[in-house]
């Protein structure tokens, strides 16, 4: 017997105009790669929000746990020299 | 437990926002399901009373118009579903809860739009207060929801001036048609005001909800908004607002008005509105009718996939 399901959880991701980084619009439900493509075209971009979508299922995006903040970027605040205003320019250089 | 409320409690306090993956406290959680399920299933049973009139548009430009808006009202719906998805509802779940009676949806939809100009009257007053509300709601404390309103705050506007814009050509008509817009008027102008829910004094969710940031604005003060802003717009096109205590208060710089009828706001809300029962039979009736169409996608999937898996093997 066939089941009746609300379909599969798919992630839209929208590049709103040719050489910007796709940013993330929200989810959808389809049944497969065709289908999440046009549902997503349906719901997100019915005024010319973008050139191009990615949809990706939603269980392929591993998340991290937002427990682990400060584990995981604490680390990059004590590195201020991969910063350039941490360095000492010599008075009158120009263009550095 | 109480430590981890008071963590969370901070936070918001800071005007963080909170994220579907972040902890949170369930009664946070059980409070997000049922509101925006609730603001989901609103948009959703809100393309009824508006497709009803897609056939009986009064020209083609109409109906585009009015094509292009249910279609946004669907889309809404599915970008709240969504939102709310990510607190862990499933879709499934909240479609049962709705069809079952234990999820509400905006008493609004529970009255018939009888004439064209009922059209107009619902872009214009009832959109009209939808945004007043959800202007403020995109500031809530939860990410995946403020987001949501922000984009669907960015497609009301044409819902609002569509509307304006039916009532202002039907009071440049004839008698009848005038007679026809104030008569919407008459009708929509109390349930509208309904939409912002009781007086905070009476509204059991609110607390908890300002605390957490969810709500920042009382359902009076949103009322008032759309209150003051509204009447202008009624002068300018000669309708007049069926109130006859609306009188501009020069001291507190608004506009003073009569009391809602309260009673008739608790029967809607109670399944006695005009059309409650119609909204939700035919909700069932097309979710049942369109379940080969789910069972047609599923199927066509795995039978794919078994055939990838001979490829692949």
């Amino acid at each position: 017997m066939a089941t009746d399901t609300q379909l599969d959880l798919w992630e839209v991701f929208i590049q709103p105009k040719s050489g910007n980084r796709y940013a993330h619009a929200g989810s959808i439900h389809a049944s497969d790669k065709k289908m999440a493509i046009q549902n997503a075209r349906d719901i997100y971009t019915r005024r010319g929000e973008g050139t191009s979508i990615w949809v990706v299922p939603s269980n392929c995006i591993i998340a991290s746990d937002p427990n682990d903040e400060d584990m995981l970027f604490e680390p990059s605040n004590d590195k201020v020299y991969r910063h350039p205003t941490f360095y000492e320019m010599p008075e009158g250089a120009k263009n550095i | 437990m109480e430590e981890h409320d008071n963590k969370f409690q901070s936070r918001i306090d800071a005007g963080e926002f909170v994220e579907p993956k972040d902890s949170m406290p369930d009664a946070y959680r059980n409070h997000l399901i049922r509101q925006m399920s609730q603001h989901a299933h609103s948009e959703v049973i809100g393309m009824q009373p508006e497709g009803n009139w897609i056939s009986r548009a009064p020209s083609l430009r109409a109906k585009q118009i009015l094509l292009a808006k249910i279609q946004d009202e669907g889309g809404h719906g599915l970008y709240l579903y969504s939102a709310a998805e990510t607190l862990g509802i499933s879709r499934s779940e909240m479609i049962d809860q709705l069809q079952k009676g234990k999820a509400k949806y905006s008493n609004i939809f529970n009255y018939p739009a009888l004439t064209w100009a009922d059209i107009g009257a619902i872009g214009w007053l009832v959109d009209g207060a939808a945004i007043v509300n959800q202007i403020s709601l995109q500031r809530t404390s939860y990410g995946p929801y403020s987001r949501a309103m922000l984009r669907i705050c960015k497609e009301e506007s044409f819902h609002q001036r569509q509307g304006y814009e039916i009532m202002a050509k039907m009071m440049k008509g004839t008698k009848e048609q005038q007679e026809m817009a104030q008569d919407a008027m008459n009708r929509w102008w109390w349930p509208a005001l309904m939409m912002f829910g009781p007086h905070d004094s009476d509204s059991p969710h609110s607390s908890d909800a300002f605390r957490w940031k969810i709500k920042r604005e009382g359902n009076d003060e949103l009322r008032q908004k759309f209150i003051d802003k509204t009447v202008q717009q009624s002068e300018v096109i000669g309708l007049t607002i069926p109130d006859k205590e609306l009188k501009w208060n020069e001291q507190k710089n608004i506009y003073d008005h009569g009391e809602i009828n309260w009673d008739e706001f608790n029967q809607v809300i109670r399944g006695n509105g005009p059309c409650n029962k119609q909204r939700m039979e035919h909700h069932i009736k097309y979710h049942e009718e369109g379940a080969w169409v789910r069972e047609a996608a599923e199927a066509f999937k795995n039978k794919k996939a078994k055939k990838e898996n001979l490829i692949n093997a």
